[in-house]
């Protein structure tokens, strides 16, 4: 009955379970991660929230496979990731375009990268980029380019060769609160016309409350989740909806959690 | 007409032409300064009967600049000494750069080779140059090597420096897509390193230039040092001047030449994005 039940429910989009990481410096082992588990279903959207240097991005750099974890297990639709793969998008805190491609051939990179088709991946990045508001500036260099839609491009980028799974480490945490709010309505509209399954790493509540289906909350060193709470608003949402009351709840259950994995 | 067109082109256009003017009213400049320190020393040299053979007048200096290339033998003596420093640059910037690539993929070759460039670098190029004349001859060819030998140095050590100084985030980028080593050098460490070997490479051919000459003074039949000798032990002074300003046009053209390459590869450089 179970192992039936088992087989007919699809596996995770991303599964972490039980990982624990540890660092090894001149002046001792250093814990970063300990116990941390979490699945993330298909074309979900996962929050991560915590505070600084909770080991947000260690978790980042393992589900990336650019670390390897000392403990646990982590999979991608069942398989375990071993390194670096072709289903995850990355978006980095800084954009991280290359200054001698325009924005056309940054958002192509990982086609070129992946040896994709070009025609279709162009195809494709074309479509993406109108979608991100950035047609007509395909030929543009970066650095012609404002901070907002430099990180729209690396979004695009990070979307191009079409990745089951898209991770984003507080992508605009170096924006202004203005152009970052902008930023996160913009990402929603993406999101909802992609469905992507998005990790999203963050230490703005708002932030994570206005974009998540869930939001897991991080302790700091060693990290560990000390809560995933479930987000129960409908789509699209605005900042405003903030102030609702489930939502301002919301938040204020994220805090305590937050406070309590402080202390 | 040119008035009408510049009237009414774009924004853009009309941006390079007050360009243009700006860098032709900066060459006025410089020209016009030039002509007022050559007259000073003129007059000074009449007033106070300074002899030929001490300082030559500018005016000697260029007549004798005139009757040089007027002759045949500046232009001659100036292709065979162009000849050995394009030569000597091409052949030892690019051993330079591939090599550079080379010991940074590749860190026990980094480890065997380095000391001993560093040890050929503290060489004076001067030390090895009769070496050279012995292993190549009078010809072409030995000062073809003493200049290659001259230029590896900064084109190497520039190259290096590039390809070392990648952001660590581009680097985590493209192995984030699976990229390999040699793509990660290919669309990322090499680009990034164009601004560092092309300043290498301007550093290179003013040495370039350095090392074709001393190179025919230990030992030539024609060229440009060999000018420079000739003018020196008949006391010509005004002749060796002569020779002196084409060696500073030659260099400054030629590092000019390469400034206008590096503002054309290097497009982006400078400009921030991070």
């Amino acid at each position: 009955m179970s192992v039936a039940a088992a087989r007919v429910a699809p596996a995770p989009a991303l599964e972490v379970s039980a990982v624990g990481l540890t660092y090894r410096t001149t002046s001792g082992p250093v814990e970063a991660l300990r116990g941390i588990s979490l699945d993330v279903r298909d074309g979900e959207f996962v929050s991560v929230v915590g505070p600084s240097g909770c080991g947000k991005s260690s978790l980042l750099k393992l589900i990336l496979g650019l670390e390897r974890a000392s403990r646990g297990r982590l999979a991608m639709d069942g398989r375990e990731i071993a390194g670096p793969s072709r289903g995850v998008g990355a978006v980095f805190q800084a954009p991280v375009l290359l200054p001698w491609r325009t924005i056309e051939e940054n958002v192509l990179l990982p086609a070129d990268v992946m040896k994709l088709d070009r025609p279709s991946a162009t195809e494709r990045a074309h479509a993406l980029l109108t979608m991100a508001g950035l047609g007509g500036f395909e030929k543009k260099y970066p650095y012609e380019l404002s901070g907002g839609m430099q990180h729209r491009t690396a979004i695009v980028r990070a979307l191009v060769h079409d990745p089951r799974l898209l991770i984003m480490d507080e992508p605009f945490a170096a924006l202004d609160a203005i152009t970052r709010e902008q930023m996160a309505i913009e990402l929603q509209r993406i999101w909802t016309e992609s469905r992507k399954t998005v990790v999203f790493i963050t230490h703005s509540i708002g932030e994570a409350v206005f974009l998540s289906d869930r939001i897991a909350v991080m302790s700091a060193r060693p990290g560990r989740i000390t809560a995933v709470l479930d987000n129960p608003a409908l789509r699209p949402r605005s900042f405003a909806d903030l102030t609702k009351p489930a939502l301002a709840e919301l938040s204020t259950e994220i805090r305590r959690h937050l406070d309590l994995a402080i202390q | 007409m040119t008035d009408l067109a510049t009237t009414e082109t774009p924004a853009t256009d009309r941006h390079s032409a007050r360009g243009f003017r700006a860098s032709a009213w900066r060459g006025l400049e410089r020209l016009v300064s030039l002509a007022i320190l050559l007259t000073i020393i003129e007059g000074g040299i009449r007033v106070f009967d300074v002899q030929p053979y001490v300082f030559p007048a500018p005016s000697a200096i260029g007549l004798a600049l005139y009757d040089g290339i007027a002759n045949g033998t500046f232009l001659h003596a100036l292709g065979v000494t162009l000849t050995e420093i394009l030569g000597g640059f091409a052949i030892g910037s690019i051993c330079g750069i591939t090599l550079g690539i080379a010991m940074v993929q590749v860190p026990l070759l980094d480890r065997l080779i380095y000391p001993y460039v560093v040890g050929m670098q503290t060489v004076p190029k001067v030390a090895i140059a009769p070496l050279m004349i012995v292993w190549f001859g009078f010809g072409i060819s030995s000062k073809i090597v003493i200049v290659a030998l001259t230029c590896l140095f900064p084109s190497l050590v520039n190259t290096i420096a590039g390809l070392r100084a990648v952001d660590s985030d581009r680097i985590a980028l493209i192995t984030a897509m699976c990229g390999s080593r040699a793509q990660l050098l290919r669309y990322v460490q090499l680009p990034n390193a164009l601004p560092y070997i092309m300043a290498g490479l301007n550093t290179g051919i003013v040495l370039a230039v350095i090392g074709a000459i001393v190179g025919e003074f230990v030992g030539a039949r024609t060229g440009i040092g060999v000018l420079i000798l000739q003018a020196n032990f008949g006391l010509d002074l005004a002749a060796m001047f002569a020779v002196l300003v084409m060696i500073a046009v030659t260099g400054v053209v030629l590092s000019f030449i390469l400034r206008q390459i590096e503002l054309r590869l290097c497009f982006w450089s400078g400009k921030a994005t991070k």
